[in-house]
């Protein structure tokens, strides 16, 4: 029987990356040499980054936490002398440390969320498949596996929901197609490149909170008929390989994953297979080449991949975030989840603040939330303390906002009506200091960077791209210079196979159109 | 007889045997995966872990061993950022320079470490210490900017604090 407090010191990469684990060491440490019996736990990241190191304190299991942050290393000795193990430093009246937060569930950035993906992620101990059940995990699996197939798939296309990876295509269309395709083998592919920048919502829940996203490929492949999945992971996320690993192994020893699913005759097999540094493995086809052991080189479409996908069979290939939505749309049913948002944006989204903002993190909320509630209330504006100028909205293919746009709700279509795209939902923030005519060059590099070289516009466009932009900027025949730029953008929109080509045009045009003056500074 | 050719002056190309650690490192990745749907790309990071890069001479062991052709497990390598077919220094630094990191500051500590470590990216120091390599965010963008370290992550990074960390490196390698 443990005893003691429960200690929380999240193993998330982002909190690892200001101390985390000297935090952890120093805990178990201190309480050793105190003769005090502690049960320390690495959970996830609640998503409040300025405020990691964030340690959070139980009294009794399933008890209120309270929350001390951000902890570096030496403050640990304080935090026991002011008794924060037995509620002194928290207790009403008492002087209370410097960094306590009180309970952390009432801090108002989390309070005013709608968690139903993030519902647990930073609270549970991420590879504890008790944990996982007693907050409610695998009621969307036991719901599917008393539906019929097809009876999931429309609980999914009730829900409204839309593929967060990026081309927020509806996923219970796509799960019908391949539940509709026959073949021998077919498929399900997590998508875990998580490239853009300005993003870790991915991230998050695989290492907070795996056996969601776990849940949510197993119920795919009951409702299309697969029985194997692949979990395409970016090789920069080491931690969350790790975790991923370990929830697997663990899910597999409780019978969640292998033959004879829970004992319902239903078979499905994991595996985590990580990327190699390439950008444009993000991208459906290429992935699917990747993992077929190739070169990602995109691929023409159709065929589908739904249709002829990973070693030509039928394939679901979603998003972290899509396939971690579904326990929650199985277990409470499609529409419970279309009573959030608005218009044909269903249900709530992981936005991820980034950048230059004060308050960087984490805020799931329903559509329709506009973006100056999330840098100003929630972001509490730029972490220089300068204004805001630009943002940029769904990574590197994504468009630069200026101010006068912050009222657009986050929302689908609202964003495709300004030219703009939600993506995978990440908002990097830029303040009066950036140099928007250095953005739009670097989106022209990126792509020329990563570029996987099919299409002459993209490979070669996107480095005449920099070079246009470097004579715009030294002022050599400006008009004529920003006209072939345009040009140039015409050329790679219209002659892309996919995405990379066919978008890094909307920030080197929106740092255009928005921001004309650092294109005329010299 | 390379002894007797002047210094400088380049080896002909000429496919040398494998050296033992070469083939050792790919006959146990190829023993772990070759069964799998799609090994080549575990395989060879099971060789890089192994030897810290995928050295030429491992590439027709890797073809002979899938019944692919050289060209094709080559253009694999190549295609990848993360595969590296010359050894790195002891300790890798990959810093990030995606949109996040440059709002707040990245572009400025990435002028400081290439200036303290005197390379530039891909470059690793002359006594083979660090490598420097440009990555494209490493989803700690709320606390950027970002870096690694000999596989350890740092967030929200000044060039002072960087300072310490390649201290710190320098001790420990
Ligand atoms: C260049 C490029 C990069 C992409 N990167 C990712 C990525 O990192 N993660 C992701 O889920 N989708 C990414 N996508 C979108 C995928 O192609 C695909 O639409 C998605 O995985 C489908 O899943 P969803 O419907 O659940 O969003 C990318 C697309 C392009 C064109
Ligand atoms: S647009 Fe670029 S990345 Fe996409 S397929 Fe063409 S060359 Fe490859
Ligand atoms: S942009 Fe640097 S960590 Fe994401």
């Amino acid at each position: 029987m443990k005893r003691g407090p429960i200690i929380y010191v999240p193993r998330d990469s982002g909190a690892l990356s200001v101390g985390a684990e000297s935090v952890a060491q120093a805990i178990a440490a201190e309480a050793l040499l105190r003769g005090i019996e502690i049960q320390l736990v690495r959970n996830g990241s609640r998503g409040m980054y300025w405020l990691e190191p964030l340690v959070e304190v139980a009294l009794t299991p399933g008890g209120r936490r309270d929350g001390f942050g951000p902890v570096r290393r030496d403050d640990v000795a304080s935090l026991f002398e002011a008794g924060f193990h037995t509620g002194a430093a928290t207790a009403a009246g008492a002087s209370s440390h410097p960094l306590a937060l009180g309970p952390v569930d009432q801090i108002p950035y989390l309070a005013s969320q709608q968690r139903l993906t993030f519902a647990r992620v930073g609270i549970v101990d991420p590879v504890s498949v008790a944990d996982y059940e007693a907050h409610g995990g695998w009621r969307g699996l036991q719901a599917a596996l008393s539906l019929d197939p097809m009876a999931i798939v429309e609980h999914v296309v009730t829900s409204g929901l839309r593929g967060r990876g990026g081309a927020a295509f509806p996923t219970g269309i796509k799960w019908r197609t391949v539940a509709g395709a026959s073949g021998p083998q077919k498929y399900i592919v997590a998508n875990a490149d998580e490239g853009d920048s300005g993003t870790f919502s991915d991230r998050m829940v695989m290492e907070g909170d795996p056996f969601m996203l776990i849940e949510g490929m197993i119920i795919a492949g009951l409702a299309v008929g697969a029985t194997q999945g692949y979990i395409y992971l970016r090789s920069e996320y080491p931690h969350a390989h790790a975790v991923l690993n370990q929830a697997i192994a663990a899910a597999t020893v409780k019978g969640y994953l292998g033959g004879n699913i829970l004992g319902s005759g239903r078979d499905f097999h994991l595996e985590v297979r990580l990327g190699a540094g390439a950008y444009i493995c993000g991208e459906e086809t290429a992935l699917l080449e990747s993992l077929e052991g190739k070169r990602g080189m995109v691929r023409p479409k159709p065929p589908l991949p739904a249709i002829e996908g990973l070693f030509g069979r039928p394939t679901v290939v979603n998003n972290v975030i899509t396939l971690a939505s579904v326990p929650f749309i199985l277990g409470e049913g499609g529409a419970a989840y279309r009573d959030y948002g608005e218009g044909r944006s269903r249900g709530t989204l992981p936005l991820q603040l980034a950048g230059n903002i004060k308050h960087g993190g984490l805020v799931e909320r329903a559509f329709g939330i506009t973006l100056r509630e999330l840098l100003y209330d929630y972001g509490g504006g730029s972490r220089s303390g300068r204004p805001i100028r630009a943002v940029q909205v769904g990574g590197p293919l994504g468009a630069y906002l200026p101010a006068a746009q912050f009222d657009t709700p986050i929302d689908y279509e609202a964003f495709l009506g300004i030219d703009a795209m939600l993506g995978h939902g990440g908002i990097v923030v830029f303040d009066d200091t950036v140099d928007m005519a250095r953005m739009a060059r670097y989106a022209m590099e990126f792509c020329a960077i990563e570029s996987c070289g099919k299409c002459t516009p993209c490979r070669i466009g996107s480095t005449r791209g920099v070079e246009v932009v470097d004579k715009i900027v030294a002022g050599k025949e400006r008009a004529a210079n920003t006209a072939l730029l345009r040009d140039l953008c015409d050329t790679m929109v219209g002659g892309s196979l996919c995405a990379l080509g066919g978008m890094t045009p909307y920030p080197v045009l929106s740092a255009l159109n928005h921001f004309p003056e650092d294109f005329a500074k010299s | 007889m390379p002894r007797l050719l002047p210094p400088g002056t380049k080896m002909p190309v000429r496919q040398e045997p494998a050296t033992a650690s070469v083939t050792a490192a790919v006959a146990s990745a190829v023993d772990r995966h070759k069964d799998r749907p799609g090994a080549l790309l575990p395989i060879l990071h099971d060789v890089q872990q192994a030897l810290g890069h995928v050295p030429e001479d491992a590439v027709p062991e890797i073809a002979q061993a899938l019944n692919l052709s050289r060209a094709e497990v080559h253009g694999v390598v190549t295609f990848y950022h993360d595969f590296r077919s010359t050894p790195p220094g002891r300790v890798v630094i990959k810093v990030c320079r995606a949109e996040s990191c440059q709002a707040v500051g990245g572009d400025a500590l990435v002028a400081h470490i290439k200036q303290r470590l005197g390379v530039d990216f891909h470059g690793t120091t002359a006594d083979g210490h660090f490598s420097l390599e440009p990555v494209y965010c490493l989803g700690n963008c709320a606390l950027s900017p970002a870096l690694v370290i000999g596989g350890e992550i740092h967030g929200r990074v000044t060039p002072e604090r960087l300072d310490a960390l390649l201290q710190a490196a320098r001790g420990s390698a």
